[in-house]
């Protein structure tokens, strides 16, 4: 049986083995073939800035008209990642992008001081706007401040859809809530845990109250029925910092491409575009520091 | 019901007219989940067959795990490479966090189970004479291997593409480890998710539309090979 064997492997398999060993060859070459691409496209491409900033500023649709001229200009791609301002400086805080665009003076300031980020300037400012259903059942049209809009809210049990997030905004509610001194809960009280967007479809299909940055409302102005219930108290000021993430602690970071942008935000050129961004004739964002 | 209708027509309007966005997300989705499906295929195809051509301790035990894995939340799978890839993380220095290259990788976690397990059954299924026969004409493991391939190559197929329908399907992978960033790492169901919140349904919609072209057609080209044989 031994002596046999070859010659039986031979004959059932000779064929076989060569054409399989050839095709096995292509099919092997290929598969490397398609790693490579890949990672050539990812490798090759052109150089990537990576941007955490909140939902805010990319769901009214700045970002899109603020980069293309930076990415024209110096031949690079601006990877933006929209998440609250909370997740935002954690990113930048592992290093996981390279500049931070948020709205949150406390969370910056203990970011800097903290040794994750340099260089935190403004960029621009807008305020926040508390929009409720055109009956106002909470009657926070009357109020005179914010807090006597929240107090009516809440004395009238009217829900309220809190962003739930950890961004700016829904850090900007917590303190609000709190300078009322009420502690939000019950069942009028939803944290959705959702971008600004989202968040103004699901209040908007509630017909309920809810903070948001006047960039983002005006955005959406067309596609929902809130009305701006409560608007020009100076607590509600929202100023933009851009915060380049500290090389000494992450030392990938691209702080050449990071300092070119931040220059360019808040240039001459960044700040026209900024100013000129409107919708229904509204602007959305006023460029350089809230003072 | 008039919304509806009219986000229909203007969904099929960016169909067909070949809007580059809409396609820009397709193109970055079927890449993504393709390779994704090929790197899971190297490895879980040759396992699954040599699982049916060797018998060793712990077989059933292990086929019991790749049962419990084809049901893989896709958010564990991404919360586990997200700890893993981030620059803090223990791949961090890859700086793979936020690329196309994450969510392949963490597509073909997700699915190697599925093609390891389905090519199990695949290679099962197959004539019970072809191991003893090709044993006793003293073929090797390779050979052996080879034949059981080539013997269930159509439901070795069908398991591919059970994958890939998978991999295309998922959200959590793709919003957790590529991050939806536009151009780059945004596929199907992350804009998909993105285009809902920011109440842009007819683009949602159109996404929503290809998609499911998409696994249709996976599944119709299944049934063509299995007709072929």
């Amino acid at each position: 049986m031994d002596i046999l064997k070859p010659s039986f492997k031979q004959r059932a398999f000779p064929q076989r083995s060569r054409d399989d060993g050839r095709s096995l060859i292509k099919k092997l070459l290929i598969f490397w073939l398609l790693i490579f691409v890949q990672f050539q496209a990812t490798a090759q491409a052109q150089e990537r800035l990576r941007l955490a900033t909140t939902t805010s500023t990319d769901n009214s649709g700045l970002l899109a008209v603020l980069h293309p001229p930076f990415e024209k200009q110096y031949g690079v791609k601006i990877d933006v990642i929209a998440v609250g301002t909370g997740k935002a400086l954690k990113l930048g805080e592992n290093g996981d992008v390279d500049v931070v665009m948020v709205h949150a003076p406390g969370a910056e300031i203990k970011f800097v001081e903290a040794g994750y980020g340099v260089e935190r300037l403004a960029v621009m400012y807008n305020d926040f706007v508390l929009l409720g259903p055109v009956e106002d059942p909470a009657m926070a049209t009357r109020a005179d401040t914010i807090t006597a809009a929240l107090i009516g809210i809440a004395g009238h049990e009217q829900t309220f859809i809190s962003r739930g997030d950890d961004s700016g905004t829904h850090k900007k509610e917590k303190s609000l809530w709190q300078k009322a001194g009420i502690k939000p809960a019950g069942e009028w009280y939803l944290a959705v845990g959702q971008g600004m967007g989202a968040t103004l479809r699901i209040a908007d299909d509630k017909q309920a109250y809810t903070l948001s940055d006047r960039g983002t409302y005006l955005a959406y102005k067309d596609k929902i029925s809130l009305v701006i219930t409560s608007e020009g108290d100076p607590e509600l000021v929202n100023p933009y910092h851009v915060i380049m993430v500290n090389p000494a602690k992450r030392p990938h970071v691209k702080t050449g491409l990071a300092r070119k942008y931040i220059t360019f935000i808040r240039g001459e050129k960044g700040r026209d575009i900024i100013r000129n961004f409107k919708k229904f004739g509204e602007r959305l964002f006023n460029p350089g520091a809230a003072e | 019901m008039d919304y509806f209708s009219e986000a229909i027509t203007a969904a099929l309007t960016l169909i067909f007219s070949f809007d580059e966005e809409v396609y820009v997300v397709v193109w970055t989705s079927l890449r993504i989940s393709f390779i994704a499906v090929i790197l899971a295929a190297a490895i879980g195809v040759p396992l699954g067959i040599l699982v049916v051509l060797k018998d060793f301790v712990g077989k059933r035990l292990l086929q019991q795990t790749l049962n419990t894995l084809m049901a893989l939340p896709t958010v564990v799978v991404g919360l586990l490479l997200y700890g893993l890839l981030t620059r803090q993380g223990p791949l961090g220095d890859l700086g793979l966090l936020y690329t196309t290259t994450a969510i392949i990788i963490g597509q073909a976690v997700l699915i190697l189970p599925i093609i390891w397990n389905l090519s199990i059954a695949a290679a099962g299924s197959a004539d019970p004479r072809l191991l003893p026969t090709s044993q006793a004409l003293g073929a090797s493991t390779l050979q052996q291997g080879k034949m059981y391939a080539h013997e269930a190559r159509f439901a070795i197929i069908a398991a591919l593409v059970a994958g890939f329908g998978r991999a295309l399907g998922e959200v959590g992978i793709a919003m957790m480890l590529g991050g939806n960033i536009e151009g780059f790492t945004r596929t199907m169901t992350t804009a998909i998710a993105l285009e809902t919140s920011k109440g842009e349904f007819e683009f949602a919609l159109a996404l929503g539309i290809l998609l499911l072209v998409a696994a249709f057609l996976a599944n119709f080209l299944v049934q063509r090979f299995q007709k072929i044989r």
